[in-house]
């Protein structure tokens, strides 16, 4: 006799509490206990099968114990939205600061420690030797994300965590926030092309050329880059040893520091080397002062390099 | 074995010619092979002055000549604040590492003694490795690295000579093997400060793989004094070593304070190799190939062997820094690895061609 009234109430009550829920979404997180009726986004089907740089992966179910090797996935993973999936990170990635810190490595990774957390989820972005092969055979699904050479392979690697872990308006959303904000601070500074910029990996002048993921976020703005013209530099993975010398007498429109935080280089700093108070940067003021971390990675703040580069930028466009 | 023990015989010869010291046709020899080197270390580079107006503008420096230079400020900016140092830099690391490679060899007579025996190297890194790593050099110390790398090379040498003394007296065999003992430990602690950091790895290789890029006359200055004393220490023990390579006991007998004048030379040598590694990273191999190239050419007395070795290791390591930095231009390789790979081939073709006077 009461059923009927009381399901209708109960009905009503969940209808009640999904309205509230919708008003107050961004403070509260979703129910997933709500009734499939006034879901607005299908539930994320799983098993998926998604492709990454060791190939297809099939994961069974929607991941809640994710360990991430790559500091670029864990920010990629916390900004998708999948950062309470994520139950371990390794040492090297720092942000954000809620992202479980745990000292295992990504650079010499111990299959058997990594294992010790029981992960549903690997995700790595360097394979020394081993690595995939061992949490494979542990039936351990592991994605591999080699450094992405270019924005679009970084868009890609977003979209793939967003499909293996159940999130994938949250790394629709990521990306397109991403290209949005890019394209707008690109296109804010159109004079800047042709300008010339040496990126500085440490003090010993190592630098990355175009065929790198910073290199390519300089060709966005048309900015040569100058290390491109190092002969070596396809042998040395984009990455060559440049000369003080060769630095100083291609005088660089832009200067970018992304040796901030591991060799305390500053724009004094570089001003006062011995013979660089002549190039352009330098008598211009055009150095910028990049976070070693933002700038040797490709996650979501890649953005706020692309803002401090666009700033420097700026003045060179009006000349 | 057989081969060392060769070497070892044609070092304790001493031939007649070799005994009043070095020739007059070997010093103009080792005179213009310094000459051409620096000339050349300063005249060619990544960036094209153009060898002319090179000289115009060395030449403008020198008074009365009237000569005019053509150079721009950067130009002049790339000669004389980057270039002129770097070259400076090699003469200097160049001639230290060659010297103390002759001195450690008399000392041990020992023909693969070199710089980097007792450890001296493997302390050096550790104490870098720990400074890149940890980030220990803030803006109040921006040279402690080559600091750190000194007092790492000094301790390594102290504690391997310690314990060398403390087990074998006075053999030479002891206080080597002691070295390779100190200097396995301390590379085992330097690989593991190297793992735990992995974001500095980059830069601790960079510097291990040896390089000359300079901070400009600062680095040249700081080392200089270090280079000055040792070197003046070790040709000043030159006859010495002569005596020294006959035997101790024989040596002893002749009057020579063996154990000191041995202290003396190994700490000289020691002091003027942390400095240079200190600052250019571990070279290897300069050590070994100008002195035993001197001694297959030149003879093997210690009075020929140090000051050439000092002459002909300045102007050998400029010209492989040459190599270093314009083989692969704008982009320069680790110098280190040019040592090796030009001075095999070089140290062959002599070991080769003087066949006839081995033993």
């Amino acid at each position: 006799m009461f059923q009927r009234p009381l399901a209708a109430l109960l009905a009503a009550l969940a209808f009640f509490l999904a309205g509230c829920g919708g008003e107050s979404k961004s403070a509260e997180p979703a129910q997933p206990t709500t009734s499939a009726a006034v879901e607005t986004a299908p539930a994320p089907e799983f098993p998926v099968t998604v492709v990454a740089d060791n190939g297809p992966v099939t994961i069974e179910e929607e991941p809640d114990a994710i360990v991430s090797l790559s500091a670029t996935a864990t920010e990629s993973l916390f900004a998708i939205g999948a950062g309470k999936q994520v139950l371990a990170v390794d040492d090297q990635s720092n942000y954000p600061a809620e992202a479980p810190v745990t000292d295992l490595s990504g650079f010499e990774p111990n299959v058997e420690a990594i294992a010790g957390y029981e992960p549903d989820l690997v995700i790595a972005a360097y394979d020394p030797g081993g690595l995939v092969e061992g949490l494979e055979k542990l039936d351990i699904p592991v994605l591999l994300q080699d450094a992405a050479p270019d924005l679009d392979s970084a868009y890609e690697q977003i979209e793939t965590l967003g499909a293996a872990t159940g999130n994938p308006d949250g790394a629709e959303t990521v990306i397109t926030d991403m290209e949005t904000a890019i394209d707008e601070l690109v296109a804010s500074v159109p004079g800047a092309a042709g300008a010339s910029v040496y990126h500085e990996l440490g003090p010993d002048f190592f630098s990355a050329t175009s065929d790198t993921f910073i290199g390519s976020i300089y060709e966005l703005f048309g900015l040569v880059n100058i290390a491109d013209a190092a002969a070596g530099a396809a042998d040395a993975g984009g990455y060559p040893q440049l000369t003080g010398e060769f630095i100083v007498s291609e005088s660089p429109d832009l200067i970018v520091l992304s040796d901030t935080k591991c060799c305390q280089q500053t724009a004094d700093k570089v001003s006062n080397r011995p013979g660089w108070s002549g190039i352009a940067a330098v008598t211009n003021g055009n150095i910028v002062e990049a976070d070693d971390d933002i700038a040797s990675r490709w996650g979501p703040r890649t953005v706020e390099l692309v803002e401090l580069i666009a700033q420097s930028l700026e003045g060179i466009g009006s000349r | 074995m057989a081969d060392a023990g060769g070497l070892r015989a044609r070092m304790s010869r001493r031939p007649e010619r070799a005994v009043r010291g070095v020739s007059l046709a070997w010093s103009l020899a080792a005179g213009a092979f310094l000459l051409v080197a620096t000339l050349l270390g300063l005249a060619l580079g990544p960036v094209d002055l153009g060898l002319g107006a090179v000289a115009r503008e060395v030449l403008s420096h020198v008074p009365f000549l009237g000569v005019e230079s053509s150079f721009s400020e950067t130009q002049d900016a790339i000669l004389w604040e980057l270039r002129a140092p770097r070259v400076v830099l090699g003469l200097l690391v160049g001639a230290m590492l060659a010297i103390a490679g002759a001195s450690y060899q008399g000392v041990f007579r020992n023909p693969l003694a070199d710089p980097y025996l007792l450890g001296a190297a493997a302390g050096a890194g550790l104490g870098a490795t720990i400074v890149i790593a940890y980030d220990l050099a803030g803006d109040f110390r921006p040279d402690l690295r080559p600091i750190a790398a000194f007092v790492g090379a000094m301790l390594a040498v102290g504690v391997a000579y310690a314990l060398g003394r403390s087990v074998g007296g006075r053999q030479t065999a002891t206080l080597i093997l002691a070295g390779v003992t100190v200097a396995s430990f301390l590379t085992a602690l330097q690989t593991y400060v190297q793992q735990r950091r992995v974001e500095s790895v980059q830069e601790v290789y960079s510097w291990i793989l040896g390089q000359l890029e300079t901070a400009g006359w600062s680095d040249v200055l700081i080392i200089l004094p270090y280079v000055i004393v040792s070197a003046v220490l070790l040709l000043w023990h030159r006859r010495l070593l002569d005596v020294l390579a006959v035997g101790d006991d024989e040596a002893a007998s002749l009057g020579v304070p063996v154990a000191r004048v041995r202290l003396l030379i190994v700490l000289a040598a020691t002091l003027g190799t942390a400095a240079a590694v200190a600052f250019s990273g571990l070279i290897a191999f300069v050590g070994i190939i100008i002195p035993h190239a001197i001694r297959l050419m030149a003879g093997t007395s210690y009075r020929v062997v140090l000051p050439l070795s000092l002459v002909f290791g300045a102007g050998f390591l400029v010209l492989v820094d040459l190599v270093a930095r314009t083989v692969i231009a704008p982009a320069q390789l680790p110098i280190g690895v040019v040592t090796a790979f030009l001075g095999a081939p070089f140290f062959a073709v002599v070991l080769r061609t003087t066949r006839t006077v081995g033993p």
